[in-house]
């Protein structure tokens, strides 16, 4: 029981082939296997979204999902937005609005705003703050956080944007 | 959190899963998305010896409405937000759009999925109140085929159903309303993401003259199942939707709730609860049938 078995992942575009048990989570494949520490280990119980990332174009909590069941998936973590040192619009966008204080939360919060900016480029803020419900920030209250989104939806969508 | 260790294999088709189910009998679990299955794993309050994974099996997943037997069909692996998005459902059957749109959050309704969900049999689940409602089918497939089972029959206790060790449910089907039908379901939460104090979804088909001919009633989070409430759905048949009969429909709600006392509200709060769900659900349903727009799901 419980051999390893042989994962293949594309993470951040690069392909990443390596052995592990089937009882594995996704959340420690991509921080302790592939070292990208980035994407947080927040409750582990399904509820705080700190863990997730972008898998096949839809946010996914990492600590809910085996790491067999990304077998030949693409996942994009935190450290696939930004190019080199330039933040990518929705990261600035955080920055900009303060959306973070302690920071536990952010990697979460932002990858599920970026797959909301991907199915949705102009969203309400209702739209906003349903698709975020899936984030606990204990920080900021949330308003800066949907300001940031608003924000980061204008400039990747001049036409667009939030009423 | 690590699950305890268990074996795992990828099914190839609904036949290779079948066979797996069979080989490994009662200790074997199906893994299509996981949300629930998962977070159930690592708390080892379910620890298969075998899991089969089903989540990448082809053709599972469409949605297509059958005319000439009046239904739409949806695959088991259809993940929420995809029958939310869908345009035959939305067109054909908007109480389930409505009910797609406040499972979980963003990250579960992404990959979680209609055949899971059911599978699960949560208490507090979405999908069972409303096939119920709506009077769905699950088909239930196994060695010897498929047999169809109606929602109000499907759910035998908490987390178990009709399904025998060596069965997997492959698809839904949904009987389309008649025109001139209109529905609501509610689902009341203490905070976003929390589960359902209770919800209710009712799906009411009315003549010209405003009598109901047709109800669909049902409870979720009002007990161990879903439970279709059958009295209620008597009381309102035949009957013009007015205030007395609401009032007397809504009594036979609360005797069919039978919730649980928990963190969420004593068992008289949800019996309460379920009641007032219902009135708010039925002139939901009334307002939609002339025409206005209105916001269910989520009632905090």
């Amino acid at each position: 029981m419980s051999d390893k078995a042989k994962i293949r992942i594309t993470i951040n575009g690069v392909v990443h082939e390596r052995e592990a048990p089937p009882r594995m989570l996704l959340v420690d494949y991509i921080r302790d296997v592939v070292g990208l520490k980035g994407t947080r280990y927040g409750c582990d119980t399904s509820n705080c979204g700190s863990c997730t990332i972008v898998m096949d174009g839809r946010s996914a909590k990492s600590c809910t999902f085996l790491a067999v069941q990304a077998d030949g998936r693409e996942v994009t973590t935190i450290e696939g937005l930004a190019e080199g040192s330039a933040l990518n619009p929705l990261q600035a966008a955080f920055q900009e609005a303060h959306a973070l204080q302690c920071g536990f939360c952010t990697s979460g919060m932002v990858m599920s705003a970026h797959a909301l900016l991907a199915h949705n480029p102009a969203p309400s803020v209702e739209e906003i703050r349903e698709g975020i419900i899936g984030n606990l920030c204990r920080c900021t209250g949330y308003v800066p956080v949907i300001e940031a989104v608003q924000a980061a939806a204008r400039r990747l969508d001049p036409k667009g944007g939030t009423p | 959190m690590y699950p305890a260790a268990f074996d795992y294999s990828v099914a190839e088709s609904v036949d290779h899963a079948i066979d797996l189910l069979q080989r490994h009998e009662e200790g074997a679990k199906l893994l299509s998305g996981g949300q629930s299955l998962v977070p159930l794993m690592k708390l080892r309050l379910v620890q298969p010896t075998h899991v089969i994974d089903i989540g990448r099996l082809g053709g599972l997943s469409d949605v297509r409405e059958d005319a000439t037997a009046g239904v739409v069909r949806i695959g088991a692996l259809a993940t929420h937000a995809q029958v939310g998005a869908s345009t035959v459902v939305r067109e054909k059957l908007p109480l389930m759009t409505e009910a797609a749109g406040v499972i979980g959050d963003a990250q579960v309704r992404g990959w979680g999925t209609l055949g899971g969900a059911l599978a699960e049999a949560d208490p507090a689940g979405d999908w069972g109140p409303v096939m119920q409602a709506l009077e769905g089918r699950v088909e239930c497939t196994g060695p010897s085929g498929i047999r169809v089972v109606e929602a109000a029959s499907f759910f035998v206790d908490a987390y178990t159903t009709v399904l025998a060790d060596d069965e997997m449910i492959t698809g839904l089907q949904v009987p389309v309303p008649s025109k001139g039908s209109a529905g609501a379901y509610l689902k009341m939460e203490r905070r976003a993401g929390d589960f359902a104090v209770a919800s209710v979804a009712v799906q009411l088909e009315l003549d010209g003259a405003g009598n109901c001919t047709k109800a669909g009633v049902a409870l979720g989070a009002a007990g161990l199942t879903p439970i279709k409430a059958v009295a209620a759905e008597e009381a309102l048949r035949g009957q013009p939707v007015a205030q007395e009969t609401v009032e007397a429909a809504a009594e036979r709600v609360m005797e069919a709730a039978n919730p649980l006392a928990d963190v969420r509200g004593s068992s008289d709060y949800k019996r309460a609860v379920c009641g007032a769900l219902f009135w708010k659900a039925v002139d939901m349903a009334l307002r939609r049938h002339r025409g206005e727009t209105v916001k269910g799901g989520h009632v905090r």
